[in-house]
């Protein structure tokens, strides 16, 4: 799942930041320096750079566009996404949603190639409504690799349905992302669950990872 | 029962508008709206609809009267600025009374102000989203679930009183994911619209759609009829939620993503052995006073909670007539208020916590 580089793409709203902000803080636990960039220059909201005090509390270094933090909706990157290539330790990079927000890897591919490796991670929901079947997922996993010009090496399953998942809603996702994986051709790495379902999910699912629910409503905290 | 689904506000108010059988989209990107306009680009194509994205809003508000005329349920959406660029076709549209269905995905005002969310349309909705005597229906929902249920509400009440109706949201409930469950499509109540220009097949006599009245006596007959009709709407339509105000003393209004917030502060301030409550008005037009006035008879005090500097406080003060001190905390500009500092204003009217 985790290599040198690591892209997490996918649709919008599947909760790749949330999932990108788990693999980043676990990451760290390794002792390698960890860089989280986010790469999504789509929405200005909700976003890893938005969650640049929880990453530097947990000593990561965060790269955001330029615009990050303001409320400038403007499709630029900073210079400094160049030096990631020659970072030490592991370097996560959080995309936009959908092919539109993927097309900003495209302008890096050539680089990523030359990396002796790295990982571009397809996150699902079956939960999300353009996504629910397989066959969506599928062709917007192809939307996503055109416009970004890498192919995604594994799939991962992050299905959810807000502060109302229970462990039944992970449970039932598991056909729907074998589903995809048949469709793609993919590897399923991991389910994702938040950490407070992990007991009553555990030897239930395979390649379980339970998750910090990070990215969350301000009155649901 | 549907089936859960997780849905960002915008796909959910675009979703349940197909759902709720129009067909006909017409707008122009803007944040924190594109999703909306965006998920109709994808959808309308595969379902035998229209998804248009005009020149400008002021060409998809037009449109939008031109399908409305036609007979057709129809909308647009857009956020503040863009909403301001549509209010003469608005305008137009209640002169012509004609139903249809716009979207309001709040940011910051005025000018071009911000992208982050904002209530600060709240005078432009309720009090003058065009020129001359007029209203429209004004709903406010609060969830993602509830933008999909008022979607088909606002399109039914909009045609059985031949008026626009907006849906005034802000970034906030746009941009952020719930699970929803969606009524299946056959909600689209067919109006028989026999006001329509749709072609009289010499069947009967044309009909014309038109705001422009060349006789003074005949516009204003015209403007009284309509006002009649306003007042049976503000009889009949009006909606609000009450939270724990079965014996509240304190007594939050607030609409919209601020009401969520203003209702975490209600379940705290109750924690703390202080007697609040919420209203949370639905329809903003017509405006819940009835219900806000029961509520002065065990009241001490009243708190707005908005993303605003403050532009529904007026209409609380009148409808309890000024009989109760009505404040106001809120943020503008795209500064979201937090659970903790609407409490402590709470707290403050309570005269401490308990």
């Amino acid at each position: 799942m985790l290599k040198k580089l690591t892209i997490v793409c996918g649709h919008y709203g599947c909760g790749k930041t949330n999932f990108a902000l788990n693999l980043a803080a676990d990451a760290k636990k390794t002792g390698q320096p960890v860089t989280l960039v986010d790469l999504d220059i789509v929405n200005p909201y909700f976003r890893s750079g938005d969650y640049r005090e929880f990453l530097e509390r947990n000593g990561i270094t965060v790269i955001t566009p330029w615009s990050a933090g303001t409320t400038l909706d403007s499709p630029s990157l900073t210079a400094q996404m160049f030096s990631v290539f020659d970072r030490e330790g592991y370097v996560i990079f959080d995309v936009g949603g959908d092919d539109v927000g993927a097309s900003v890897l495209g302008r890096f591919s050539k680089l990523f190639e030359s990396q002796p490796e790295y990982s571009m991670l397809f996150v699902i929901n079956k939960y999300r409504h353009l996504i629910a079947a397989p066959e969506d997922a599928a062709q917007l996993l192809a939307e996503v690799e055109a416009a970004s010009k890498l192919r995604a090496t594994g799939l991962i399953n992050n299905s959810h349905l807000c502060t109302q998942t229970v462990a039944e809603d992970i449970l039932a996702s598991v056909d729907y992302a074998l589903g995809v994986a048949e469709k793609t051709g993919l590897a399923l790495l991991a389910t994702t669950a938040p950490k407070s379902l992990a007991d009553e999910l555990n030897g239930k699912i395979e390649n379980l990872y339970p998750v910090d629910v990070i990215v969350k409503l301000l009155w649901n905290t | 029962m549907a089936e859960k689904i997780l849905m960002k506000g915008n796909e959910a108010l675009a979703e349940a508008a197909i759902q709720a059988g129009c067909l006909r989209f017409f707008g122009y990107p803007i944040t924190p709206q594109t999703e909306l306009a965006a998920y109709m680009a994808k959808r309308m194509p595969k379902i035998g609809g229209t998804y248009l994205q005009a020149e400008s809003e002021i060409s998809a508000i037009n449109m939008v009267q031109g399908a409305a005329a036609a007979g057709v349920r129809a909308m647009t959406s857009s956020s503040s600025p863009g909403i301001s660029l549509k209010t003469e076709g608005i305008s137009y549209m209640c002169g012509a009374d004609l139903p249809a269905l716009i979207i309001n995905v709040q940011r910051g005002g005025p000018g071009l102000g911000g992208i982050q969310p904002s209530q600060s349309d709240y005078w432009q909705a309720t009090k003058a989203p065009g020129h001359g005597d007029l209203h429209i229906l004004v709903f406010a929902p609060s969830s993602v679930q509830e933008m999909a249920d008022l979607v088909g509400h606002a399109f039914d009440t909009a045609d059985k009183y031949r008026m626009p109706a907006m849906i005034l949201a802000d970034g906030m409930l746009g941009q952020m994911m719930e699970p929803v469950e969606l009524k299946s499509g056959d909600n689209a109540a067919k109006q028989d619209k026999p006001w329509a220009a749709c072609g009289h097949e010499n069947k009967r006599e044309h009909n014309i759609v038109n705001s422009l009245y060349l006789q003074a006596n005949e516009l204003e007959a015209k403007i009284k009829e309509r006002f009649e009709r306003y007042k049976i709407i503000e009889d009949n339509e009006t909606m609000c939620d009450e939270y724990m105000m079965e014996d509240a003393e304190y007594v939050v209004v607030a609409y919209g993503a601020s009401s969520r917030i203003a209702r975490a502060a209600v379940r705290e301030a109750r924690r703390n052995g202080i007697k609040a409550g919420l209203i949370r008005p639905i329809t903003l037009w017509p405006f819940p006073k009835k219900d806000i006035a029961a509520a002065a008879k065990n009241a001490k005090a009243f708190l707005c909670v908005e993303m605003s500097m403050g532009q529904m406080v007026d209409d609380v003060r009148l409808a309890i007539e000024c009989s109760r001190p009505v404040s106001f905390f809120g943020h503008t500009g795209g500064i979201i208020p937090d659970p903790a500092e609407v409490l402590a204003e709470i707290e403050k009217l309570s005269g401490g916590a308990k």
